[in-house]
């Protein structure tokens, strides 16, 4: 127990070291690029870029957080909220890998293979960028042909519904109310679509943890 | 210095910035490996979580690809390299950097020449997914504490809180598959799309599921949900044919994910 303690330990002391150093590269990026090329921001264009995408992307941001660390564990939140992508491919990996290891995202074994899922996702999301920019000139008119644009699009469809099948077959009494409730809301309301579900996600799993509470202690799980 | 989207000096910057968010990964993932050995996690498994962690992640950092591709007509090639590798999904940093543009009363397909111009779409981009970056690292702990505490204080109740996370974000994005079909009243079958390719890759993921179990065919499982991603995405391009194109694909590309 004590070296459990202590391995958790050190991965939140290392996520927090790695976290706010990779945090202060990225604001000195930008600062650096303004003193290479020795220039100034517009400041009432910045101001107003900032008040169209600040309000909405940091509440979308805090929110996530507290949704995607019980999900991807303490190593994999140190990295995923770094290298993003979380739900269109890091959280799905991670959770296809625990499943299949038969670990729980809350032990340690979950934690350790959620770490391990996470970061070689992340290591090989960065190669084939770093392939693709290479050969940038090449891979660019296929990559924008118009015959494969509607499978790039359609990914998260194609992901969620693989997903889907191994979580419902699992808990099919669970699975009912916030499948109903999702698609009446998604269905129904307009305003909900491609840009917004990212708010519902929470949303839901609030709801899905409630429905579950009720059922567990009414004995029904 | 004399500016350019592609100026070497941003490649090199960026580089060494890919290169430490690399070490990180490599750092953490070293260090799990050692652990699931001291905790006694069988060599196969975390051999298995390896390989098919890799093989999944190909078909979606391909699609990242295409952001980085689409991005760059604009911003170069340096800066969507850094903002996709680094954070960043499609969904945002486009809207991010064409907030910026807009703003600046740039065209979005337009090479920047302006440095001026070219700083501040980089700032709107940086300090608009700032918030959860700088989030993650010091609440973390403390969520994970309240989550360990659950886990400590009922086992049962806190595997099924743990399945109702799953299945709640599941169900988000499963209702947003639907988001489009109220539109096929009024004759546009473009939202059927969505629905036939999550059922493509539900059935695919259905059929290999009894396949592997039935058959005992193990390999099956471990590469089950890149097979499903796969031929759902194929499936795609196909019922793009019968219902036709998408209009909102590039908002679809991918979303809020980050």
């Amino acid at each position: 127990m004590k070296k459990n303690m202590s391995y958790m330990d050190s991965v939140h002391r290392y996520g927090k070291i790695w976290g706010l150093s990779i945090c202060a590269i990225l604001f000195a990026f930008p600062l650096l690029v303004c003193i290479i090329f020795s220039c100034v921001p517009d400041w009432a264009a910045l101001a107003k870029g900032l008040l169209a995408t600040l309000p909405m992307y940091w509440a979308v941001g805090i929110v996530e957080v507290f949704t995607y660390v019980p999900m991807l564990g303490a190593g994999g939140t140190y990295l995923s909220f770094v290298t993003g992508n979380i739900s269109n491919l890091k959280l799905p990996c991670a959770i296809d890998a625990m499943e299949r290891a038969n670990v729980k995202a809350s032990s340690e074994e979950g934690e350790v293979i959620s770490t391990i899922s996470i970061a070689v996702s992340s290591i090989v999301t960065t190669l084939i960028i770093l392939v693709g920019v290479i050969l940038i000139i090449p891979l660019t008119p296929i990559l924008e042909s118009p015959v494969l644009e509607p499978a790039f699009s359609m990914i998260l469809p194609a992901l969620f519904g693989g997903l889907a099948v191994v979580f419902i077959s699992k808990n099919l009494k669970l699975s009912i109310l916030p499948i109903l409730l999702m698609l009446v809301l998604f269905i129904f309301v307009p305003a909900l679509n491609a840009g917004t579900v990212g708010i519902m996600v929470p949303v839901g799993v609030l709801f899905t943890v409630g429905v579950a509470r009720i059922m567990y202690k009414k004995g029904m799980l | 210095m004399d500016f350019s989207v592609n100026s070497p000096i941003l490649y090199i910057m960026v580089g060494i910035i890919i290169a430490v968010v690399l070490a990180q990964s490599v750092f953490f993932l070293v260090r799990a490996l050692k652990r699931a050995k001291e905790l006694g996690i069988a060599g196969t498994t975390i051999k298995k979580t390896i390989t098919s962690s890799a093989v999944f992640t190909i078909a979606p950092a391909i699609a990242v690809l295409v952001g980085v591709v689409a991005l760059s007509k604009s911003l170069g090639i340096p800066l969507p390299w850094l903002r996709l590798s680094v954070i960043g999904s499609i969904t945002y940093e486009t809207v991010a950097a064409g907030n910026a543009l807009e703003a600046l009363g740039q065209s979005a397909g337009t090479t920047i020449t302006d440095p001026k111009i070219y700083v501040t779409v980089l700032w709107v981009m940086t300090l608009g997914i700032a918030a959860s970056l700088v989030l993650a690292p010091l609440v973390t702990k403390k969520i994970q504490g309240g989550m360990t505490k659950i886990g400590l204080k009922d086992k049962k109740w806190s595997e099924i809180f743990n399945n109702a996370m799953f299945l709640g974000m599941i169900s988000a994005f499963l209702g947003y598959v639907f988001c489009d079909v109220t539109y096929i009243g009024k004759g546009f079958l473009q939202g059927l799309t969505p629905v036939c390719v999550m059922a493509v890759s539900a059935v695919v993921m259905a059929v290999l599921g009894l396949l592997a179990t039935k058959l005992k065919i193990r390999w099956l499982t471990d590469y089950a949900l890149p097979i499903s991603l796969i031929v759902g995405m194929a499936s795609a391009i196909l019922f793009t044919d019968i219902f036709g194109g998408y209009e909102i694909t590039a908002q679809m590309l991918s979303e809020v994910a980050k």
